[in-house]
């Protein structure tokens, strides 16, 4: 396999890479006198599990949050299935099929399960305020529809007994897993997932793995998902960005990245957390 | 054991999300309606309908307006008795200029200017939150005010300065005026109550609903995931007032016939439907009743028993009734934010186990 050209190729376990969905060209981010990236690029393809390392504060979430629209890059572009994308409200991304998780957990503390994985789905509804208002025509039928697209990602996750429980009352793997749930439920082109396992214990990162690998096996679904345990990024991905003082130092599948000696330097000789 | 769920099997989502999802609880409401149907209007009385049942019922239209916006979207409103004004005065412009049309759509034109006025208001949400907007809001009451008192069209010019109800008649039955029956005022009430309330559980329980909580809970992440926020809060900001007009509408036109601005919607009544909707339960419809019913039955019975009971001078009735209500409003805030309506709830789910605690 040769992943460095851009012609599609099926992966060892038989899934089907497609060409380049998400370009950054040279992505720059400023915070005031912070550097958080400095020109960086890199591309994700379609159908592939793209995983992001680096050390604490290597930019890696920033990189994400321009990903997803919440940042605007100080310089460079962001392609999206060939187009530049124009100035938009994340809002607007979200449109486009990207969907996220959040480092720290994002969810709606007074909203159930349901509610919850329900409001991932706004970006596909659109009944008007009248129709809701008098619960009639399109919104009680629409409601319905997306209650069934909702019911199903509820038994893929294995979350059936906690459907109707306020968020805030579950146990922190849980409320990952409700996350994860609220962002496939847009059915995005691309979901980005910000160090996922982060603070679970073995078994609930086995399941968050399982669920990832799932998601992209059975939706096609391309993610690209920042994690910080090497030996799950190298279980999970395809190919795999490094990024370090945010700078990129290597890019390329597990094994590359891994004999790559900057990389060693960098990252893996040293431990920084 | 009374209560219970159990055998109450949901066989689709579309029964699965209804208002009422247990058979009792159905049940319940429908006697509810039976009773505020067919049997309170034919009992009732000047007094009972203007010391309890039809100021309870224009509450509870406010209250839920201002649970919507503050309970259900998080965006706080001090501005609440001026947008009563704005439905106040705009019925009055609207019956006076076209008085061959009927009052109760004017009261439903009046929601919906309202409805303008208060999405205008609710700009500013977009940049500033929390402390800030409250003050915005509270700018808001007071030049709305202001306004109506200062600009003679308003009130058409009235020596007074006070606008009043002329009559206006359904089928030849007086609605508004002096001549207007208790009943018909309280089944005038009832009849927007009911409709509004319904509206307001469509609205809650749906996609606009959601992205009201979401951007309550949590704006940030609401926006990544695709709701619009500008979207989001202005449809809070004119929902919300268009219930607030409304009750403004029927306060004037239904419940007093006659107001002054500043003494029958100032801050003080922004004020007491906030403490309604706190006590009651922000985020809930059914406290914004309970809310609505607690304060306006607090003053009567405190007045009957201290007053009229223990022979108190009512002024110092009248203190004893601040200090309560302020006493609530902190406990509520502190310990118990979701209200009587949580209270409810927590007593329903021990029902629900009684006699069996485990
Ligand atoms: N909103 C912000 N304002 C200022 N500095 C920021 C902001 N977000 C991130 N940074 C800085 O950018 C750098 C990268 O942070 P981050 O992307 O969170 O790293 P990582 O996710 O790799 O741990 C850090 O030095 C951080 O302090
Ligand atoms: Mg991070």
């Amino acid at each position: 396999m040769n992943v460095m050209s851009n012609d599609p190729y099926t992966t060892a376990d038989g899934r089907r890479i497609g060409g380049v969905l998400m370009e950054m060209k040279n992505i720059t981010l400023r915070f005031g006198g912070v550097v958080a990236i400095k020109d960086i690029s890199f591309d994700i393809r379609e159908g592939e599990i793209r995983a992001i390392i680096g050390p604490n504060g290597a930019g890696k979430s920033s990189m994400l949050n321009v990903m997803s629209g919440f940042y605007t890059p100080t310089e460079g572009e962001v392609w999206f299935e060939g187009c530049p994308r124009p100035q938009m409200r994340p809002y607007q991304v979200a449109r486009q099929g990207i969907a996220r998780t959040f480092q720290n957990i994002a969810l709606f503390q007074g909203m159930s399960t349901l509610d919850n994985i329900m409001t991932g789905r706004i970006t596909r509804m659109n009944s008007n305020l009248l129709n809701q208002a008098l619960w009639w025509g399109k919104a009680e039928a629409e409601e319905t529809v997306h209650r069934e697209a909702v019911e199903k990602i509820i038994d893929f996750l294995e979350i059936q007994h906690i459907r109707k429980t306020p968020v805030g009352r579950l146990p922190y793997g849980l409320q990952k897993r409700v996350e994860l749930g609220r962002a496939l439920a847009a059915e995005p082109r691309i979901l980005l997932l910000d160090e996922p396992m982060a603070g679970m214990n073995v078994e609930e990162k086995e399941d968050m793995c399982r669920f990832i690998l799932d998601v992209n096996d059975e939706f096609g679904t391309t993610i690209a998902l920042i994690e910080h345990d090497m030996g799950v990024v190298m279980d999970l991905s395809d190919r795999v960005v490094v990024m370090d003082y945010g700078k990129k130092i290597g890019d390329g599948t597990p094994d590359e990245v891994r004999s790559n000696p900057e990389v060693i330097d960098a990252y893996l000789g040293v431990s920084h957390d | 054991m009374f209560y219970r769920e159990a055998g109450d099997f949901k066989t689709s989502y579309l029964s699965d999300s209804q208002t009422f999802p247990i058979r009792f609880d159905r049940f319940r409401y429908y006697a509810v309606l039976a009773v505020a149907f067919g049997v309170i209007p034919f009992l009732i009385n000047d007094y009972w309908a203007s010391a309890v049942f039809v100021p309870f019922l224009i509450y509870a239209i406010a209250a839920i307006g201002l649970n919507i916006l503050t309970g259900y979207c998080g965006q706080v409103s001090l501005g609440t008795g001026g947008f009563m004004a704005v439905g106040a005065y705009s019925v009055y412009k609207l019956m006076t200029a076209f008085p061959d049309v009927n009052i109760l759509i004017h009261v439903v034109l009046a929601g919906m200017i309202t409805a303008a006025v208060g999405a205008l208001f609710g700009l500013p949400s977009l940049r500033i939150k929390g402390f800030y907007l409250a003050v915005a809001t509270l700018a808001a009451q007071f030049f709305l005010v202001w306004l109506f008192n200062k600009v003679p069209w308003f009130y058409n010019y009235s020596a007074s300065g006070q606008i009043s109800a002329p009559e206006r008649t359904l089928f030849g039955v007086a609605l508004t005026g002096p001549n207007t029956d208790a009943s018909v005022k309280y089944l005038v009430c009832l009849g927007f109550v009911v409709v509004l309330a319904w509206v307001a559980r469509n609205l809650t329980r749906g996609t606009v609903g959601r992205s009201w909580m979401a951007i309550r809970d949590m704006d940030i992440a609401a926006e990544i995931i695709g709701v619009n926020p500008l979207r989001a809060k202005l449809t809070a900001f004119a929902v919300s007032s268009f219930f607030v007009g409304i009750a403004g509408a029927l306060f004037f036109a239904v419940y007093l016939g006659a107001v002054e601005v500043g003494e029958a919607f100032g801050i003080q009544k922004s004020f007491l439907i906030l403490f309604m909707v706190i006590i009651g339960g922000l985020g809930s419809i059914f406290g914004s009743f309970a809310g609505a019913a607690f304060l306006v039955l607090l003053p009567v019975l405190l007045k009957n028993v201290l007053v009229g009971g223990l022979g108190w001078p009512t002024d110092l009735a009248a203190h004893l009734e601040l200090m309560v209500v302020g006493a609530l409003i902190i406990f509520f805030l502190i310990a118990e934010p979701h209200g009587l309506a949580q209270l409810w709830r927590i007593a329903k789910e021990k029902l629900r186990l009684w006699p069996f605690p485990h």
